[in-house]
């Protein structure tokens, strides 16, 4: 298990979710997906902070624990994200009848 | 270190594995459930990584809330067998994700990390664990010691160290946008599914 390895493994995770935030047009299984894209980079940090830290602030012996901050914040960002993506989902569910995504179309004219 | 190895390839292929099911998989309801084991493999990922509380707030906010919301809105919506429907986008989507992904492995691993040398990832290691270890035995003084903190002063710091330290220090202001940021988002989704 070393740095690299992880950060693949992150990486392969973030590239399936975007593939799925693409080619689906299921709006739930787009939701999904940016879940998983979400759980990637916060992997990447953690990883990150576990074997590198900044120049500059090695002697702050606090300072290690700063990429586990920033995954505190995007945990709490893609909370945010989900209850408002799914009150979407419910009002585009009950004007259209459907949660395909090809169906959105409202806008539109 | 070689059971650290086994439970990492394990978490990968748990991961990986449970991702591609959640994409490919027809039902929406097994593709939520593939959702959460990828949580749950994530959540053992920040365990391997000394990330003990982010492991928990892991468990709790994804597997138990957001997993659950998901599912919720999946109950509540029609055709679950065979909604996991692609569009006409798959081939530029495929071909995107993979050169993305082939550009990410190219750079992790040609990238020169400067990685904590010995002492200093012991270091660091005693720090991102010291909640844990405090919780066993509060005065494991020696262990912080072995690690490499010399005076007692240092010790001290490394063991009161935390996230909550940093947060409500350091990151304060972010840390209020965030929660301002949260009660907006909760008042809007309330605005929007509330029945006119």
């Amino acid at each position: 298990m070393t740095l690299e390895s992880m950060m693949i493994v992150a990486a392969i995770m973030f590239c399936i979710g975007l593939y799925g935030t693409l080619a689906r047009s299921n709006v739930l299984v787009v939701l999904m997906s940016l879940e998983l894209m979400f759980n990637g980079v916060n992997l990447t940090l953690v990883a990150l902070a576990k074997y590198v830290v900044p120049v500059g602030i090695e002697d702050n012996i606090a300072a290690v624990l700063t990429g586990q901050v920033f995954a505190v914040f995007i945990i709490t960002v893609a909370a945010a994200e989900v209850a408002l993506g799914l009150g979407i989902v419910f009002a585009m569910y009950r004007n259209t009848e459907s949660v395909d995504l090809a169906n959105a179309t409202e806008l539109r004219n | 270190m070689l059971f650290q190895e086994i439970v990492f390839w394990v978490l990968s292929v748990l991961a990986i594995g449970a991702s591609l099911g959640v994409v490919l998989v027809k039902d929406l309801f097994r593709a939520a459930l593939l959702l959460v084991v990828v949580f749950i493999a994530v959540a053992g990922f920040f365990v391997l990584l000394n990330a003990e509380f982010l492991a928990v707030v892991q468990v709790l906010i994804y597997a138990g809330a957001i997993a659950i919301l998901i599912i919720f809105a999946i109950m509540l919506t029609r055709d679950v067998q065979h909604g996991n429907l692609p569009n006409r986008f798959q081939i530029p989507a495929a071909t995107l994700a993979a050169v993305l992904l082939a550009v990410m492995v190219a750079v992790a691993v040609d990238t020169k990390w400067d990685l904590l040398a010995g002492q200093a990832q012991s270091r660091a290691q005693a720090v991102q664990t010291s909640a844990v270890r405090t919780l066993e035995s509060p005065r494991d003084l020696a262990g912080l010691e072995r690690a490499g903190f010399a005076t007692e002063g240092e010790r001290t710091a490394a063991q009161e160290a935390g996230l909550a330290d940093l947060l409500i220090g350091d990151f304060v202001l972010p840390f209020e946008a965030v929660s301002l940021l949260l009660l907006a988002a909760v008042i809007g989704a309330l605005a929007l599914v509330r029945p006119r």
